[in-house]
């Protein structure tokens, strides 16, 4: 018996629909997650930093017409390969512990010139306005891809940063009297869908530390690590935190050290 | 000028398979920036591909494409060495050809 076609289509309907119920809810999200980034395979906007960074390292610009060429990132003028893996460190030079966006300052107007106020005329591009930092930092940290965190503190002044990042990680402060370790320091936490890693662990802190920086899709825009950071603070309700300050350097120097050992991934893709 | 595009054009077998990324701000127009004022749009409204002066792959997009959009095709009749070239148009008459050798 043939059955009218309306009722044969909402049948199919009802049929797909408890189908993929069960089927949908054994999926976490996590895996959703994870099956969005497999679609994207080894396609990442990302490049599209790295090229634009690689254009701007081997440009020569500023007043005094050179390029970035000759910037020493710790492992000699010029040496990228690996450098990012091995940052924040100290630097004799200026006397200080910098990590990667504090050190690219440095050569910028030191080598090239440029006044400081346009080298952070665009911290953190939009659209339009794109941040020199944020691509000359992809090309750099892509270098790094393959190489493993080494962070031995050797210097007094990396054990003082690394101190100061720790106690600023467990430090309760704000409106809502929240930490980094508030939370960070246990598993299974999450803000909505997003799991958030526990970075007081070397598991945890591997596999967030060696994925940034990051193409963040929702915001069609790469960030680095400063990004992460300031944001984190933005969202504890905490005072802004300052580029390339102490406090920001110490706690990438912290995450590092806590990440020893994990191979660098970045830059990767995020939701 | 706009950035360059990321183009990877590799043979499979018959075909050549075409990876793309462009860089592109991919506004709506429907967007309202923090004053509430409308944020123009601005989108690429077309994209062809070219190879041996043959058209070998034209698409119309709009806006809703994403923003630094990914673009991935395949065709046949190319062949290692040979030169595709990509280019694309947006609504505010900017554009764009980047050129690649097929390997």
């Amino acid at each position: 018996m043939a059955l009218p076609a309306r009722s044969t289509s909402s049948l199919i309907a009802s049929l797909l629909l408890a189908l993929s119920l069960p089927l949908a809810a054994e999926q976490t999200s996590e895996e959703a997650i994870a099956e969005y980034h497999a679609m994207f395979g080894d396609e990442n906007p990302a490049e599209l930093w790295q090229l634009r960074g690689e254009e701007l390292w081997k440009t020569p610009r500023g007043p005094r017409e050179v390029s970035l060429e000759a910037c020493d990132l710790g492992k000699g003028p010029g040496v990228i390969t690996g450098a990012y893996a091995e940052l924040p460190r100290w630097f004799e030079d200026t006397g200080k512990v910098q990590d990667l966006e504090s050190r690219l300052v440095t050569c910028m107007t030191t080598l090239q010139g440029l006044p400081e106020s346009e080298v952070f005329a665009i911290k953190f591009g939009d659209g339009e306005r794109k941040s020199d930092l944020e691509a000359l930092t992809a090309y750099v940290v892509a270098a790094s891809r393959g190489s493993r965190i080494s962070i031995p503190l050797d210097h007094p002044a990396e054990k003082a940063a690394y101190a100061l990042g720790e106690s600023v990680f467990f430090y309760r402060a704000g409106p809502h009297d929240f930490a980094c370790a508030t939370c960070h320091s246990e598993s299974g936490k999450r803000i909505r869908l997003q799991t958030l890693p526990q970075l007081t662990t070397k598991e945890g802190a591997q596999a967030a530390y060696t994925r940034w920086p990051a193409y963040r899709v929702s915001q069609g825009e790469l960030r680095t690590m400063e990004w992460r950071l300031q944001d984190c603070f933005r969202q504890q309700r905490l005072p802004q935190l300052k580029y390339g300050s102490d406090v920001a350097i110490g706690l990438t120097l912290y995450l590092a050290r806590k990440a020893e050992g994990g191979e660098m991934v970045a830059p990767s893709i995020k939701r | 000028m706009p950035d360059p595009m990321r183009i990877r054009a590799v043979m499979m077998g018959e075909v050549v398979d075409v990876k793309i990324l462009m860089s592109h701000v991919m506004e709506t127009g429907q967007r309202k920036d923090a004053d509430g004022n409308v944020v123009p749009a601005h989108y690429i409204t077309e994209v062809t591909a070219t190879c041996k002066d043959k058209t070998v792959m034209s698409a119309a997009w709009g806006p809703s494409v994403a923003k630094n959009p990914y673009f991935s095709f395949r065709f046949k009749g190319g062949a290692k060495g040979d030169k595709l070239s990509i280019t694309w148009k947006d609504t505010a008459g900017g554009t764009r050809t980047d050129e690649v050798t097929i390997n």
